[in-house]
């Protein structure tokens, strides 16, 4: 064929569905993405993150190994508790969108809420431990281990608090009733961002506790 | 079209510039400096080589195809000059490297001389101070807290410990030709660098970090050591001088110092 | 995607707008903004370098304390210099390549309708410009602007106002404006992704993606990744400086007679985690004038991309291998002289892809039919302007010769060439390529012509006699060279280059001249005035707020199928029916 580049690798995508390119709202921010680029998104902000928890992991060791000032510190005992409020909340997560699978509207909203007020709680609890540290006299800037365990707390809390707004406007969205098919990308996309950021903790306990 | 000569005159003029020398380094005083032109004259050559061919084709093929009515030719590219001139260029650049690898090594991974004269280097904003161990050998004791620039203390010299008495510390760097130096650097506030044109040399000073540097300088002369790293407002005027100087006049005047003391 | 009607409204249509283009030309001229801000810093630099003790009456106006008596102080130099680099790095070559000519065209040479995520696009764009504000206070506060440079290295910025002024409030202003700018970068490069992955219209295939579309893609990856280390380390850095962490701040320090209180940091590890941000936003810079270059050359010599493929692959390993190759600005730093080595074969390494590239822009004119427009003009300065700053990386990529060239003027002629050289003419050559696009008008083409000869040889003229004095070793960043024997003999040559900085600065009003005038009155654009091939000359100029007018563009060609023979005219666009001869 005259002119054309050598043969596509890549199949082309489908053209849009339903509507194309004018689809009803909905979304997380509105005017209804595909469904599709919401998920590229949300693997490119994925990667954003673990990028930064990347940097910070290397500042962590490299600081760890280059002075002999590091104290090993002690995690407050909350932490233990936050952790299981912090899993048992994806666990609920996971079984809101089971329900919404099956079409249990009702089981969906239940599970959502509960899921979204444990990770409220997690916050709570993380600052209860900032408290308890403050109490024993440990400061950001007391030693490296204290000021990484601060750093990275505050850090994965900060992505706590964006994937409890996500939650939360998900919730507010079932309870009145407004959770149709589009929205469906928002509930999977909330939930996956939140399983992600439980991930990031349970990476994080396993530093403080091998490492730190 | 006018870009074609315009191109080729300015490659010309840059390349006379470098041809003939006329800001250029100082003439080297130690091997490593014969061995480091050596390896600058290698990489000028070729870059030199590739810049005037590259240079020169850009300007021909702008000229040479101006539109003039013809049709352009159909092309997707050529497999075997694509081939040919990416091995080019990776056998010239990794080659230069490996060429170079000698000259580092030498300065930072060799053996060092056990005989080489220590020498210790404190920089701080804005100036470089230089100790010597004396005829004792060992370096005193030092404490931040006794650190006294007005009083000539810059090293902070500990009172309690004998074998600081008889450091000399001075605000230039003075050394015996011929003799291979240990300079034992260290920052007492932000990054700073020593540099000496003409040892072909440069370290960056970092704080927390004690950074060794060997050199032997081979011939007699006064260097100006400029500052090499920004280091706040005073750095264009962090200053000082590395004097090259005959064994007998070393020994002479470190004795001096000492005697002044 | 979006809404069915247009937006309405002075403020939804101009200021708080969604479309991808309104938000294109918002980064375009913050980018202009930010320009003429960091070229007037420059101005102020090189002229104090050459008249150091110079009485400026409106100096001591502006800055009362940092020049009293209109005299410039060594700290405000310094300041200047910081906030030059600054700016120009983040707020021109990060913004208008990939935020205004990427977020305008991206989408439409892919064939989609708006960007991914319209309200994402608009908050980044405005989250941009708040981090430029915030940058820009950082000039008004007691103190000043910081003095540590673009690169911010600690102890220097990390230990506040005893490291000289600027070091308090402007240096924390520094730094959150850079960790907004961030957050904004991010937010861009999720879009970027997810549009060129998921928006692509029927028949757009990876290969037949305009060049262009292939850097945006890769730029936005290196954002991705690069960008949230920056932030970690800013963190880090405001941890350090505001609530007594030591990350950077080793102990044992004395600064203006003062014992600090730190203990354990260290100076390296900042240095590696910027530049491991700093290397991958260098190639931001210059990747899409890459793409550019590469539209221009096919799209004006008429004449396919020589090469198509190997520039991908290009572009692909020039995007990759950027992450490998940070510490080849510590080559002096005091790490390790083995990790040296390493990073010195990469550095090598880099410069392979980088070469394929040049080669295949002169095999595309090669056997081409040219036409001289200016904007054609700008992409054949852009090949010049590469080969002499690509060649002098040869030099500082061996760690043996760096041992002399760091932090000499050697450095700052070889990244201005690429950067603030190249670069830039990247982004002259997308403007005249593109402004009949966006605006419906032509621009001048007897003054354009006159600004890019004047700007070419002007840039020569400033940036090639840097790396003679890197060769007699004038360190940089110093703020005048009356201190040392050896500099002084040297001022003449920073006597030319600053004039040829006026000159070419002055030049710069020709091209202010012709956008603005164009805008207005320039000559109504046609579809295709170039002839062009890929999707963004299938809509009209301006395009409406959809782009393809509720269509869906089906592409049945590669992207640069110029000259080909047997067809009916010499350019086939993406869009024409597989047999061209069809009727």
């Amino acid at each position: 064929m005259p002119g054309s580049v050598t043969s596509d690798i890549i199949k082309p995508p489908a053209p849009p569905r339903g509507g194309g390119f004018g689809g009803g709202g909905g979304g997380p921010e509105g005017w209804g993405a595909s469904r599709r680029a919401s998920m590229t998104g949300l693997m490119v902000l994925l990667a954003a993150t673990t990028m930064a928890f990347a940097a910070f992991t290397s500042a962590f060791v490299v600081r760890r190994g280059m002075s002999n000032d590091w104290v090993d510190m002690r995690l407050p005992r909350i932490v233990w508790v936050n952790t299981a409020v912090l899993l048992a909340s994806s666990l609920l997560l996971e079984l809101a969108r089971r329900s919404l699978k099956t079409g249990r509207r009702s089981g969906f909203n239940r599970y959502w809420t509960a899921g979204t007020v444990l990770g409220g709680l997690f916050l709570v609890g993380q600052a209860m431990a900032w408290r308890q540290l403050n109490q024993a006299g440990i400061f950001v800037s007391s030693n490296p281990s204290s000021s990484f365990f601060y750093l990275l707390t505050a850090t994965h809390g900060v992505h706590i608090l964006g994937g409890l707004s996500a939650l939360v406007y998900v919730d507010v969205q079932a309870l009145r009733l407004r959770l149709g098919p589009v929205k469906r990308t928002a509930v999977d996309v909330s939930a996956m961002f939140w399983h992600f950021v439980d991930g990031i903790w349970l990476y994080l306990m396993v530093l403080f506790l091998v490492w730190g | 079209m006018l870009l074609a000569p315009i191109i080729w005159v300015l490659t010309v003029i840059i390349m006379y510039f470098f041809a003939a020398k006329v800001w250029w380094f100082p003439p080297p005083i130690s091997q490593h400096g014969l061995a480091y032109d050596a390896q600058f004259m290698r990489t000028l050559v070729i870059t030199g080589i590739i810049f005037f061919f590259a240079q020169f084709a850009l300007g021909w093929v702008i000229f040479r195809y101006r539109n003039d009515g013809r049709r352009a030719s159909y092309s997707h590219g050529n497999n075997k000059w694509e081939t040919i001139w990416t091995s080019a260029t990776a056998v010239l650049f990794v080659g230069l490297v490996l060429t170079g690898t000698k000259i580092w090594v030498a300065v930072h991974l060799a053996e060092p001389d056990p005989h080489a004269i220590p020498i210790e280097l404190m920089s701080k904003q804005f100036a470089f101070q230089f100790r010597y161990p004396g005829p004792d050998g060992k370096f005193g004791a030092t404490d931040l807290t006794q650190v006294n620039d007005a009083a000539g203390n810059p090293f902070g010299l500990i009172d309690a410990d004998p074998a600081g008495k008889d450091d000399i510390v001075s605000a230039s760097l003075k050394v015996p030709v011929g003799k291979p130096i240990k300079l034992i650097m260290h920052s007492r506030d932000v990054i700073h660098n020593f540099f000496v044109r003409e040892l072909r040399m440069k370290q960056d000073i970092v704080p927390g970090m004690e950074i060794p540097l060997y050199f032997q300088a081979d011939t007699l002369g006064t260097y100006e050591i400029p500052c090499s790293e920004l280091c706040g407002l005073g750095h264009f005027q962090m200053r000082s001088t590395m004097q090259v100087m005959a064994e007998a006049d070393f020994e002479k005047w470190k004795q001096e110092q000492a005697a002044n003391k | 995607m979006h809404a069915h009607h247009a937006p309405q409204g002075f403020i939804r249509k101009y200021v708080f707008s969604l479309d991808h283009k309104v938000i294109g030309i918002q980064y375009y001229f913050l980018a202009l903004f930010s320009v003429v801000v960091g070229m007037s810093l420059s101005l102020l630099m090189r002229f104090h370098m050459v008249n150091p003790d110079a009485k400026v009456g409106w100096f001591g106006t502006l800055w009362p304390t940092a020049a009293q008596g209109g005299i410039m102080t060594p700290e405000l130099y310094l300041s200047l210099m910081t906030m030059h680099g600054t700016i120009m790095v983040f707020f021109v070559l990060t913004t208008a390549p990939q935020g205004g000519f990427g977020n305008y065209f991206l989408p439409i040479q892919i064939g989609a309708e708006d960007m991914a995520f319209p309200v994402l696009n608009m908050l980044s764009f405005w989250t941009t410009l708040v981090a430029l504000a915030v940058m820009v206070s950082a000039f008004f506060v007691e103190g000043g602007a910081p003095l540590s440079g673009w690169t911010g290295y600690p102890p220097l910025s990390g230990i506040g106002k005893l490291a000289g002024p600027g070091e308090g409030l402007g240096q924390t202003l520094w730094i959150v404006s850079i960790a907004i700018f961030c957050g904004a970068s991010l937010m861009g490069a999720i879009n970027f992704i997810a549009t060129l992955i998921d928006l692509r219209c029927q028949g757009m295939s990876l290969m037949r993606l305009p060049l262009t579309c292939w850097t945006w893609f890769v730029t936005a990856i290196l954002g991705l990744l690069g960008f949230a280390v920056l932030l970690a380390a800013g963190v880090l850095l405001i941890l350090d400086r505001s609530l007594g962490t030591s990350f950077f701040i080793p102990g044992g320090l004395m600064v203006s007679d003062q014992i600090l209180n730190h203990k354990g940091g260290s100076p390296l590890l900042w240095q590696h985690l910027f530049w491991f941000f700093g290397h991958p936003e260098v190639y931001i810079a210059i990747l899409p004038g890459m793409g550019v270059t590469s539209q221009l050359l096919a799209t004006f010599a008429r004449k396919a991309v020589f090469g198509y493929r190997a520039m991908v692959y290009a572009i692909l390993s020039i995007g990759f291998l950027g992450f490998l190759v940070w510490g080849h600005h510590m080559f002096m730093s005091g790490m390790s002289p083995y990790s040296a080595m390493a990073f010195s074969v990469l550095t090598m390494a880099i410069g392979v892809p980088s070469a394929i590239k040049t080669f295949n822009w002169i095999g595309t004119l090669w056997g081409g039919k040219i036409r001289f427009t200016t904007a054609m003009l700008f992409a054949l300065g852009f090949v010049s302007l590469f080969i002499t700053g690509g060649l002098s990386g040869i030099f500082l990529g061996q760690p043996a010769l760096d041992l002399y060239f760091h932090d000499t003027y050697f450095v700052v002629g070889h990244f201005h060439m690429i950067m603030g050289v190249a670069a830039i003419f990247g982004m002259f050559a997308g403007t005249f390529y593109w402004f009949p696009k966006m605006f419906g008008r032509m621009m001048n083409e007897t003054l354009g012509k006159i600004h890019f000869y004047c700007t070419f040889v002007g840039v020569y003229a400033i940036f090639t006699p840097m790396h003679y004095l890197g060769i007699a070793g004038n360190p940089r960043r110093y703020s005048d060279f009356t201190n040392f024997d050896f500099l002084g003999k040297l001022l003449p040559v920073h006597v030319f280059m600053t004039h040829a900085a006026y000159f070419t600065a002055a030049a710069q009003i020709l091209f202010f001249i012709n956008l603005f005038w164009s805008l207005k009155f320039g000559k109504k654009a046609p579809m295709n005035p170039w002839e062009a091939t890929t999707l963004e000359w299938t809509i009209p100029s301006p395009p409406p707020f959809d782009n393809f007018g509720g269509q869906h563009p089906v592409v049945n060609h590669g992207p640069y199928e110029y000259s080909v023979p047997g067809a009916p005219r010499d350019f086939i666009m993406q869009t024409d029916p597989v047999d061209v001869h069809a009727e």
